[in-house]
């Protein structure tokens, strides 16, 4: 098997008392889908933090390889703005959009990382920096137009609808050129029409661009029918990991999502 | 107050402006009276008793009371009435005022522009030749402001930095310029360049400590670092000459020419003039730049800003610096402009000032922040004849405005980029 893109072994975050991520491990190939499910509260979101550099894991290490070549970078206690430069691009299951910026504002943000003009440039306007700007606006409209926000282009973010809110979250950070794609929950408050197309979206920009997607999910039949791995975190601990049938047929995790009580 | 809503015409509108805020009549005449009596008593000791110490006799001045009462029973009603139309209207004063409309209208029409650019290039061009002396140098003031306000709409307009010490930087471009020119007898536009380098690396030293906090802590803190730069002036007497300041700092030299006080005052204003423009074509490009859209979007959202990749220390620091950097040139502008400097003119009331100007006017808006800085500077200076009412007029603009256009009087657009496909895709209004 090749190498990983993303190796995460044994990491442990704390917070207080809570442990709210207990030795995890976990993998993702290139060109993967892959799901972290788990019940409320598990540490999903925590999990995701720890790995883009918002949080620093209290221990184990975060490795990150974009072209697989064996020779992975440790990204723990790196800032998040670093980590979004090797290449991990993520979405917040609480949208966080720039509400004031429009539609194509918010995907150009996500270019700013790949770009480097700066103030001579932006005051001179020199050609480099035009011919910069126009290629910003164009990708950017351009994946606009990928997820399907053309119509909303010119619209503030704070006005367009809740699942449009989501694509346009995902086009943010396609914008940053990632390897690795990480969505919390993108299906979240969406209707199962959408839910549909979402999945057909999520599909269609992995064999796009080649990259891995990493993602968090309560929609068990969106999870079940287009990962090709899923994991499974219950109170911080990782209780199983496979293919979705394997999961599914999991005793493990078919205890965790009916809440068993403790008999023995 | 549904039914007031869909109610139209002359009756509607009479009581929308009876009943604004209540349920009913009745609730909004107990309302008023209620009002009425409050002012009535605060201000019962000191407009009613009148007292004489040396007659010792006590004046009841009851028809004062009559007339206060009297006054805040109607103006409740009309303060209410504000609020409701407000209320009313919310969805389209969020979106532009008449004025707006008519720039953008303005704006968006080439030969329209250009008219209305000379409108304004023309008059500003020759203010100093029909006005005098006087008029001339209230308004270089005024351009001074214009310029410090457009550098602090930088930190707080565009990166949402809150920052209340702005005007130290303002005072190190002072000093500078006045220290320099008494021991070495640097000249002014030697030192307009060496200013604005100076403010943009004290910008820089003072910003990376304090860039860590936000909102609140930042703002105490930027604070007391305006303090002490002020108090550093005022006491380090060997080297700033402490609170009696410097004088005799030298005017702009024009070709080694000798001018007179009226001729130095026009050149002023024309400096002023050409570093407002050089102010607002830098601030209006930066501001639509790949910069510009970073310092917004940390503005807005910073976790968000960092998880898509931008520094947030280096863009902060960008935007404290080149606020600083206009602040230092203006500063520079300042020594030469009054040939004398202490401390009293750096205090935090000129941060405070500076800072309504940007709130005021728009933050985040070039033409905002210049609205703003026209009236809070020239308002009062054409107040002076009504000296002893001028703080409190200055005042009661400042909460009429905060109340009824919080976002300021002209507030920031958004730009239309154009992109491949522009005309084929319906844009999104
Ligand atoms: N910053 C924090 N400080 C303290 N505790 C936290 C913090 N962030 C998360 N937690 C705790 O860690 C645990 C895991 O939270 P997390 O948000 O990762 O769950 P999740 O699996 O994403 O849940 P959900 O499905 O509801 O989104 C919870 O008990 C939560 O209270
Ligand atoms: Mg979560």
């Amino acid at each position: 098997m090749s190498n990983p893109v993303l190796n995460v072994k044994a990491v442990d975050k704390d917070f207080g008392g809570i442990r709210a991520l207990d030795d995890v491990d976990l993998v993702v190939h290139q060109k993967e889908i892959v799901a972290l499910i788990g019940p409320n509260g598990a540490g999903k979101t925590t999990f995701f933090n720890c790995i883009t550099g918002i949080y620093a894991p209290t221990s184990g290490d975060v490795l990150v390889d974009p072209k697989a070549t064996g020779d992975p970078v440790r990204v723990n206690g790196k800032k998040p703005n670093k980590v979004t430069e090797l290449g991990m691009a993520r979405t917040f299951q609480n949208i966080r959009l720039f509400p004031s910026m429009t539609a194509l504002e918010n995907v150009m943000i996500g270019t700013h990382c790949r770009t480097k003009s700066a103030v001579f440039g932006a005051i001179t306007r020199c050609k480099a920096t035009r011919n910069e700007e126009q290629a910003v606006i164009d990708r950017s409209y351009e994946l606009l137009k990928l997820v399907g926000l053309d119509q909303y282009v010119n619209e503030t973010s704070a006005n367009m609808p809740y699942g449009k809110q989501r694509r346009l979250e995902i086009a943010r950070a396609l914008a940053t050129d990632p390897f690795l794609l990480l969505l919390d929950e993108p299906a979240a408050g969406m209707n199962p029409q959408e839910t549909h197309d979402l999945e057909k979206l999520i599909v269609d920009l992995r064999d796009r661009f080649d990259i891995a997607i990493m993602l968090i999910e309560h929609d068990m039949k969106m999870v079940m029918s287009m990962s090709d791995r899923i994991y499974v975190l219950d109170y911080g601990r990782m209780i199983a990991d496979g293919t979705p049938r394997e999961v599914a047929e999991n005793p493990a995790v078919i205890k965790a999502y009916l809440g068993e009580s403790d008999d023995d | 107050m549904n039914n007031t809503l869909n109610e139209t015409g002359h009756q509607g509108a009479l009581r929308l402006l009876l009943s604004a805020g209540c349920h009913s009549i009745p609730h909004a005449l107990r309302k008023s009276a209620m009002v009425a009596a409050w002012f009535a008593f605060l201000t019962f000791p000191i407009l009613v008793i009148k007292v004489n110490t040396i007659e010792n006799t006590v004046a009841w001045r009851w028809e004062n009371m009559l007339a206060i009462a009297v006054a805040t029973f109607f103006g409740s009603y009309v303060w209410r009435w504000l609020l409701a139309r407000k209320e009313i209207k919310r969805d389209e004063a969020k979106r532009e005022s008449v004025a707006e409309r008519l720039l953008t209208k303005v704006q968006s029409h080439p030969i329209l522009k250009l008219a209305g650019l000379a409108a304004i290039a023309i008059p500003a061009v020759l203010y100093p030749q029909v006005f005098d002396l006087y008029q001339t140098n209230i308004m270089v003031s005024c351009l001074v402001f214009i310029v410090l306000g457009l550098g602090l709409n930088i930190v707080v307009g565009l990166a949402g930095l809150l920052d209340l010490g702005y005007v130290a930087f303002y005072a190190v471009g002072a000093y500078a310029y006045a220290l320099c020119n008494l021991h070495w007898g640097i000249g002014f536009w030697t030192m307009l360049p060496l200013g604005a380098a100076l403010g943009t690396i004290m910008g820089v030293i003072l910003g990376f400590p304090v860039l860590r906090l936000r909102g609140d802590y930042l703002a105490i803190v930027t604070l007391g670092f305006g303090e002490i730069i002020r108090l550093v002036l005022e006491n380090w007497g060997d080297v700033t000459k402490g609170p009696s300041g410097i004088s005799n700092i030298a005017r702009p030299e024009f070709f080694g020419m000798k001018l007179t006080i009226a001729q130095s005052t026009m050149y002023m204003y024309y400096i002023m003039l050409g570093l407002l423009v050089l102010t607002i074509f830098c601030v209006s490009r930066l501001q639509h730049s790949r910069i510009g859209r970073a310092w917004l979007a940390l503005r807005e959202d910073e976790i968000a800003c960092q998880a898509m990749g931008i520094d947030k220390v280096k863009t902060k620091l960008l935007a404290f610096a080149l606020g600083a950097t206009w602040a230092g040139m203006a500063g520079v502008v300042f020594a030469a402009r009054t040939t004398f400097i202490n401390p009293a003119s750096f205090t935090f009331w000129e941060s405070a000032m500076i800072l309504s100007i940007v709130v005021i006017g728009g933050m985040g808006s070039i033409r905002g922040v210049i609205a703003g800085a026209i009236i809070l500077i020239l308002v009062p200076e054409y107040l002076r004849e009504f000296s002893e009412f001028r703080m409190l007029l200055f005042g009661a603009i400042m909460v009429m405005v905060m109340v009824f256009r919080p976002q300021g009087l002209i507030s920031a657009k958004r730009k239309i980029y154009t992109y491949k496909g522009t005309s084929e895709a319906g844009s999104g209004q």
